[in-house]
């Protein structure tokens, strides 16, 4: 999977290791940004209140 | 046998995947988190005491009168007291949210709404997170019969004083009642309640600190002596 997306990015190595870490990047920030804070909402220890 | 290869190295390399992004996970919650809450409630606290500094409708009550005025519903979201926990540090200081929800908590303690308003006759209940997004009621299980809970308003230092401590089911809504425990029962005491998670990281009980209000200083008159106290 991943050696098959390395074959796809363009250029030279340089240019490459750059795609790549944008990425890589960009990956990390979805999960930051939409996917964790979706996913918290069943986490037990972040229910504080009592049940109404 | 070239297919089944890259089967297994794909499969594998969706584990890998797994392992890291859990490990990710953790990250966000152990750190990003507080670092995100700490942001939020200092942006809220500049907030607050901007809104502070203007003049307000809020009618400073008389001098040694435990009496308060009406106050002003406040919208889900919005800072509207300082919570001071001297048990709890020196300098602990969080801001206190309208609302309950996922975003709130987020940014402070959050007020249960519908309950009493600071100072008001009724119960004044405030959930907080006890793990993550800034944990401010991390430690509240040191809080002691006697420890005082200081609620900073834009006019008033409310000092209330904790009565007991207690560890309940999540069912048990009857601890944010006006009077704990007997819904029917019109309020005449000024009571003040923690709710947080227990043990800390799982969700199977809630623990509750039950307080009253002890003292009402209009805040001309300086800081509550329960802040003024010296170093425990």
């Amino acid at each position: 999977m991943y050696a098959w997306i390395w074959r796809r990015l363009p250029g030279p190595l340089t240019v490459r290791l750059l795609v790549a870490t944008l990425l890589a990047a960009g990956v990390v920030l979805f999960l930051f940004v939409v996917a964790f804070p979706w996913a918290e909402g069943s986490l037990p220890f972040l229910k504080v209140t009592v049940d109404q | 046998m070239n297919l089944v290869r890259t089967l297994v190295r794909t499969v594998g390399e969706l584990f890998v995947t797994a392992g890291v992004v859990l490990l990710l996970f953790c990250a966000y919650q152990l750190f990003w988190t507080n670092v995100q809450a700490d942001q939020a409630q200092h942006r809220i606290a500049d907030q607050l005491t901007r809104t502070w500094q203007r003049p307000g409708p809020e009618p400073t009550p008389a001098p040694g009168s435990t009496a308060t005025p009406a106050p002003a519903r406040v919208d889900f979201g919005k800072g509207f007291a300082f919570l001071r926990i001297p048990r709890l540090g020196k300098s602990f200081t969080v801001p206190v949210l309208e609302g309950v929800r996922t975003s709130d908590l987020a940014r402070g303690v959050g007020h249960y709404p519908k309950t009493a308003a600071p100072g008001e006759v009724g119960n004044f209940s405030v959930a907080g997170h006890r793990a993550t997004h800034g944990e401010p009621f991390r430690n509240l299980d040191r809080m002691r019969a006697g420890d005082s809970v200081v609620v900073e308003t834009r006019t008033t230092w409310f000092t209330y004083v904790v009565d007991k401590t207690q560890i309940v089911l999540p069912s048990d809504v009857w601890v944010i009642d006006p009077v704990p425990g007997h819904p029917s029962t019109r309020p005449t005491r000024r009571l003040l309640t923690l709710t947080t998670c227990n043990p800390r990281w799982a969700s199977t009980h809630r623990l509750i600190i039950f307080t009253h209000l002890s003292d009402a200083r209009p805040k001309t008159e300086g800081s509550p002596p329960a802040l003024l106290a010296k170093g425990r």
